[in-house]
């Protein structure tokens, strides 16, 4: 009897299967942490030189002044290139990426975010992204490649010269890193809206299930 | 010659000033980097003060201290700077320090001597019309400033490298370090390695006009290899060393390498 119960207990604990392997996880706090010291040095460095019209209000920056802005954004960029390229490379490996970011097809995108803005999209499966998922996360993949790029050919404009050719010219890359930033930040507060919406989701990223 | 009171021959002075308003320093932020206000987004997002501001601040210092190491390793001696059409030049070029154009150095170019020091064989002063006297060359580079704004200019004068030769200079010495003429007196060390890159210059013309008062008369280092802040203007001293003396702004938490 008492065999049987222990195999009733193996049994039952199964199905709650891991939504998020402790990889995801590990890298995606990494990023969200290293994203947001970027975000708010990197506004730090932007008020110093204003591209546009505005200013981001100082207590949303890093530093305290330019100086102290670039030390934290020098610090935290090794952080977001370590831990996105192991990620990327991760994600590619594993066939992760292949798995729950594609296919992305119009139709597809065009049904879920239709679903999604009448509240009819169904969240039962957490282990399979639907189409707004995985455009939102493939897209932001691809911004945060595109940002790191752009900012590395502004922090060695000579050095990486090929690099700054691929966005035309050194104030067109500072440009490029702009609206990047820009696209993040209404990914971040569209993802945290949407994790909140569909709290078991961020349950399974934080404890995997 | 008299003194040069003259700021930038052909620039509206106001117009030149409204230009760079927005590139000014606010000096308020200076000396101040991970302190209370600083801090207020980490705090606000932690509802606590998870940050010991001095731990931060040491840890920033050894990174960039890493990060220094890096761009030392990553650093081509043969990687030039893109060069421009004079097409390309930015009209006006924009005038940028720590005090206002009013109070840019006047330095008297008849009076005026470049000082030779530290691990050189010829120690010997330099005047002006002796310095303008070696063979000059016109780059037209970009500047880009530690604070994101670039712009194109000409700027024409001896390489360096050349300069260094002459006087003999230890070039196993891992510094050049510059003193200027301005009221804090800026200073600011060069890597051997970049003082010897074939783009390295003592400039004395700017568009082919002797250098106005505003871009450093009468002698810049242009560096388009560095950031702005390590171009020096109004320099009277250079000194051959193997010591690491510090700089303006690098004492503030600049990147002290801040390579391009
Ligand atoms: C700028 C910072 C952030 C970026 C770039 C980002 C990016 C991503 C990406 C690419 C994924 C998919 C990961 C994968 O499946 O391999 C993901 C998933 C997720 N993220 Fe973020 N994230 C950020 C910040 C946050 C924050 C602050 C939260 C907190 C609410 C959060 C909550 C989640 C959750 C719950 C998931 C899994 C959701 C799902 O099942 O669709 N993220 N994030």
């Amino acid at each position: 009897m008492s065999s049987l119960t222990v195999t009733d207990e193996h049994i039952s604990a199964k199905p709650a299967k891991v939504i998020q392997p402790v990889w995801v996880r590990v890298m995606h706090w990494t990023n969200a942490f290293a994203m947001i010291l970027m975000i708010l040095s990197g506004w730090q460095i932007y008020n110093a030189s204003p591209l546009f019209n505005f200013s981001f209000p100082r207590e949303y920056t890093l530093g305290g002044w330019l100086g102290g802005g670039l030390l934290w954004h020098f610090a935290a960029m090794w952080l977001l290139m370590v831990n996105g390229l192991a990620y990327l490379i991760a994600g590619f490996a594993t066939g992760r990426f292949a798995k729950k970011l594609l296919p992305i097809t119009p139709t597809g995108v065009l049904h879920d975010v239709r679903a999604a803005l009448t509240f009819k999209l169904s969240h039962d499966d957490l282990s399979v992204y639907n189409y707004v998922q995985r455009t939102l996360y493939a897209g932001i993949i691809v911004v945060g490649v595109l940002i790191v790029l752009s900012g590395l050919s502004m922090w060695k404009p000579v050095q990486l010269h090929w690099l700054v050719t691929l966005f035309g010219d050194y104030p067109t890359a500072r440009y490029v890193h702009f609206f990047c930033m820009a696209a993040i930040c209404a990914f971040l507060v569209i993802h945290v809206l949407l994790a909140l919406l569909v709290p078991k989701s961020l349950r399974a990223m934080i404890i995997g299930r | 010659m008299a003194k040069r009171s003259f700021l930038i021959p052909g620039v509206d002075k106001r117009l030149l000033i409204k230009d760079s308003i927005k590139t000014m320093p606010d000096v308020t932020r200076r000396r101040f980097i991970a302190g209370g206000a600083s801090l207020g987004a980490l705090t606000l997002l932690t509802g606590c003060d998870v940050v010991d501001s001095s731990s931060a601040d040491a840890l920033l210092a050894k990174i960039s201290k890493f990060n220094d190491a890096v761009q030392d390793f990553i650093f081509n001696p043969d990687a030039l700077a893109p060069t421009f059409p004079e097409s390309a030049i930015t009209k006006p070029f924009p005038f940028n320090a720590y005090y206002d154009l009013d109070d840019a150095p006047e330095v008297d170019g008849e009076a005026w001597k470049l000082e030779v020091r530290g691990l050189v064989d010829n120690k010997k002063s330099w005047t002006l019309p002796e310095l303008t006297k070696l063979p000059q060359f016109t780059q037209i580079t970009r500047h880009i400033c530690v604070e994101g704004w670039s712009a194109i200019g000409s700027w024409t004068g001896t390489p360096l490298r050349d300069f260094l030769k002459l006087v003999g200079a230890d070039t196993r010495a891992k510094y050049v370090w510059f003193q200027c003429a301005d009221k804090d007196g800026y200073n600011s060390p060069l890597d051997m390695r970049t003082a010897l890159h074939p783009q390295t210059q003592m400039t004395f013309k700017y568009a082919n006009e002797i250098l106005p008062r505003a871009y450093g008369f009468p002698m810049k280092i242009r560096v388009p290899t560095k950031l702005g802040f390590k171009n020096p203007k109004y320099v009277v001293s250079m000194e051959v060393t193997n010591e690491y003396k510090g700089g303006y702004w690098e004492d503030q938490g600049y990147n002290s390498f801040s390579g391009s």
